[in-house]
């Protein structure tokens, strides 16, 4: 059963693949352009997915590999159902993200990259979502929360954890 | 697809309607209400704001008023932004259940909502834009349509004399001329290094090949930098325009703009402009009826720093890892799929229209002597007007942060001013006076930069400040060359070891050296840069690394691992709390009697300090 349900998973991905490369010419400069539209869609790069786009763009999978580790957006993970990234610019930085980013650690229990493993919360850094009037500033997934505090964020944490599926 | 007449009749029609945006004295009973949508005014629901406002005009059924999204106003700390055209009304820090008054006050009875106006520093009520101190120094040429017009409209665009630069220069048929007066204004880079424009506009079109490209680096990596995002959100045409005739000039026919992925707004302005500009026939073939060709195409980026960097930035949208490729040959030469490329930046190219139409002498009288024209900077950290500036070349640091910027707040002394960021300086107070441009900027440590200017207060540790940089690169560095991957890395751990307490005085020589070593040999500007944020804060605030390394202190108790941590006597009051959480046992004291704590045995842990119920444990500084 849970064998089926893999091929399944499987077959949709390369389904989705594919009318994801159809856009593209298959030339080599649209490979950012790829990997920038697959991030998008499942908040990784699955490896199914690396395959199927060096097998697209007729290059090495070592290839697609290298970009993907070289470009910060890029992961190569899972993230959490709800990211938060906290803004380490440096107008956010003197004001203080630092210890918003200490206090995520140490309150979700991971490292930034990481997912939790109930695969709710995941942690990133970002360098400058661009709201430097509202420093500092972290965001989970697109909601931006600005004037933060470690206050703002424990309190907002709380509301995700208690949010239902 | 739209004749030379056609836009003429578009520009006069559009520029009647659009005249109370410009002019408060116009004759009117219509009244335009502007809506910031810049990055940091839709983070804090402009959206929302701009919806609200129209379903309540839609609802009571007020006519002769529109609603507009615009970008970016300039003054973010201040957002979400709305202004009242024709009277110039400027309301801040609106939240969307202040539309309903606003539309029954300020529209329906015509009179002010007083306590949504805006205070000056010093508390002055402030009723218009113009009135702000904020505004008063600055002179917007780059910015010059950016929070007034309408972004995703092509139609405004044309109003404000859109397109007619591009309509002038194909008439002319002259690039030669074109590039002359690109030269003669005086116009430098505006990415960074300052590069003579009209030179590179030369050099590219003297180049032998075919296949020429124009591209734009949209590719703001610099952390607290956001000129050129406001510019492509607030006014996308500009650019559009600019890159067509340096197509037009070079002899290109094809354009890419690369922009940051984390970008979604500007990126999103982009393609409706270019969409737009495509239907127009104002980009494709056969512009304006003519035999010019050109097309553009984005390019997102992905969150890679390095790829800022112009032969980096070209490597990635040919679809590789961003490394640098080893100059000369230059791109003018030998660029995107090695053929010749111009490569400029953003505010560069929003500069380009405005010279075409007042003329290389007027932009030429503006700035100083190395230095023409006005330079966009984007001010944050300890500073009271967060937001973006547009000031003549030559204005001093001092007029930015205190006459603009309003000053530091909190009553806060003013410690360092950061340009250029993370490969530029930390500029001091007793260089606040000097008159910022290329060369006075390189003078005393630091560098123009794309234009992040972050103030720091006297809360600061400069030590930590040149270590949060070098985490920058450090985790930026592309791996091409040694000197960056392996020694900016050398210097990363010599910064740690002075924060945590570990250096001894060997340290600071080495990392001076390691520095130049590293200026000297890296092969691309963010190697070559690299050091600068640390020798610029070894030679204005030598005093606190020496503290670091020989007090082992932190005056300003940023570094953790050198804090003291202190238990005031007067407010102590001998409950015992601090004693019973401290994990290391470093506490101890009579029940009812002052605490102590060991210093040797303090792990610098904070408990304590958050468990006080007096507030009697701190930082000493």
């Amino acid at each position: 059963m849970e064998e089926n349900c893999k091929n399944c998973m499987e077959q949709k991905l390369k389904k989705e693949m594919e009318e994801i490369l159809q856009v593209y010419q298959p030339e080599k400069d649209n490979l950012i352009q790829i990997l920038n539209e697959v991030q998008e869609k499942y908040g990784y790069i699955p490896k199914l997915a690396q395959m199927q786009i060096a097998d697209y763009l007729k290059i090495p999978l070592a290839e697609v590999y290298g970009v993907i580790t070289f470009y910060s957006r890029f992961t190569l993970q899972p993230k959490g159902k709800y990211n938060i990234s906290v803004c380490l610019g440096t107008a956010c930085f003197v004001k203080g993200s630092q210890a918003i980013l200490d206090r995520l650690k140490s309150k979700l229990q991971i490292e930034e990259g990481q997912t939790t493993p109930d695969g709710k919360f995941s942690i990133d850094s970002t360098r400058c979502v661009g709201a430097c009037g509202l420093a500092p500033v972290f965001t989970v997934n697109n909601e931006v929360y600005g004037r933060a505090t470690v206050k703002t964020l424990d309190e907002v944490i709380e509301k995700y954890k208690n949010r239902e599926e | 697809m739209k004749t030379m007449q056609e836009i003429e009749e578009i520009r006069n029609r559009k520029r009647k309607e659009l005249e109370l945006r410009v002019n408060t004295n116009v004759g009117t009973r219509e009244k335009h209400i502007l809506v910031c949508h810049g990055t940091g005014c839709t983070s804090s629901k402009s959206e929302q704001i701009l919806a609200n406002f129209k379903k309540i005009i839609q609802e009571k059924n007020i006519e002769n008023v529109r609603v507009i999204k615009t970008g970016c106003f300039g003054l973010c700390a201040k957002g979400p932004i709305v202004i009242i055209r024709p009277e110039d009304t400027f309301y801040a820090m609106v939240t969307p259940e202040d539309c309903e008054e606003i539309i029954q006050t300020h529209i329906v009875e015509n009179k002010i909502v007083e306590r949504l106006l805006c205070k000056d520093i010093e508390g002055t009520v402030v009723k218009k834009l113009d009135e702000l101190n904020f505004y008063k120094k600055q002179k917007r040429i780059a910015l010059k349509n950016c929070g007034v017009i309408n972004p995703e409209d092509i139609d405004e665009y044309i109003a404000f004399d859109g397109y007619k630069a591009l309509e002038q220069v194909l008439l002319q048929n002259n690039p030669d001329e074109v590039i002359q007066t690109i030269a003669d204004s005086g116009l430098r880079g505006r990415g960074g290094a300052g590069f003579p424009t009209g030179k590179k506009w030369l050099f590219t079109k003297q180049a032998e090949g075919k296949q020429k490209y124009v591209v734009c680096n949209a590719d703001e990596g610099d952390p607290g930098a956001f000129m050129d995002r406001s510019i492509l959100e607030g006014d996308p045409h500009s650019v559009l325009e600019a890159m067509a005739i340096a197509g037009f000039s070079i002899g290109a026919n094809k354009g890419y703009i690369y922009v940051r992925a984390e970008y979604p707004i500007a990126v999103q302005r982009l393609r409706i402009a270019i969409q737009q500009a495509e239907k127009y026939g104002l980009l494709g073939e056969h512009i304006l009826g003519t035999n010019f060709t050109f097309t553009i195409e984005i390019r997102l980026g992905a969150g890679a720093f390095v790829c800022g960097e112009e032969t980096a930035l070209l490597e990635s949208i040919e679809g590789r890892r961003g490394q640098p490729r080893v100059k000369p040959p230059y791109p003018a030469n030998c660029g995107l799929w090695g053929c010749p490329t111009l490569i400029n930046n953003v505010e560069t190219f929003a500069n380009i229209t405005r010279i075409l139409l007042k003329g290389a002498k007027w932009y030429a009288s503006i700035g100083t002597e190395g230095s023409k024209g006005t330079k966009v900077f984007a001010l944050g950290g300890n500073v009271n007007n967060i937001g973006l500036v547009e000031v003549p070349m030559g204005t001093t640091l001092r007029e930015i942060v205190f006459d603009i910027g309003g000053g530091i707040p909190n009553n806060r002394k003013f410690k360092a001013a950061q340009t250029g960021g993370p490969s530029g300086g930390c500029i001091p107070e007793q260089y606040l006076d000097t008159p910022i441009d290329y060369e006075n900027l390189s003078k005393i440590g630091s560098m123009m930069g794309s234009g992040g200017l972050i103030v720091m207060d006297d809360t600061k540790c400069m030590v930590n400040i040149a270590k949060f940089y070098l985490d920058f690169t450090v985790s930026e560095s592309c791996g091409k060359c040694t000197p960056c991957r392996i020694g900016t890395k050398r210097m990363l751990e010599i910064l740690e070891r002075i924060c945590e307490g570990n250096a001894i005085e060997d340290d600071l020589e080495k990392l001076e050296k390691l520095a130049h070593t590293i200026q000297k040999t890296a092969i691309c500007g963010l190697g070559q840069t690299a050091p600068n944020p640390v020798l610029s804060t070894m030679k204005y605030f030598r005093k606190e690394y020496e503290e670091h390394v020989k007090q082992y202190t932190c005056k300003a108790s940023e570094c953790k691992a050198l804090a003291k941590i202190q238990i005031n006597p007067e407010k102590c009051k001998g409950c015992g709390m601090c004693k019973r959480v401290c994990p290391a046992e470093a506490i101890s004291g009579e029940p009812g009697k002052t605490h102590h704590i060991d210093q040797d045995k303090c792990i610098k842990c904070r408990s304590c300090i958050q468990k006080c119920p007096f507030k009697a444990i701190g930082d000493a500084g």
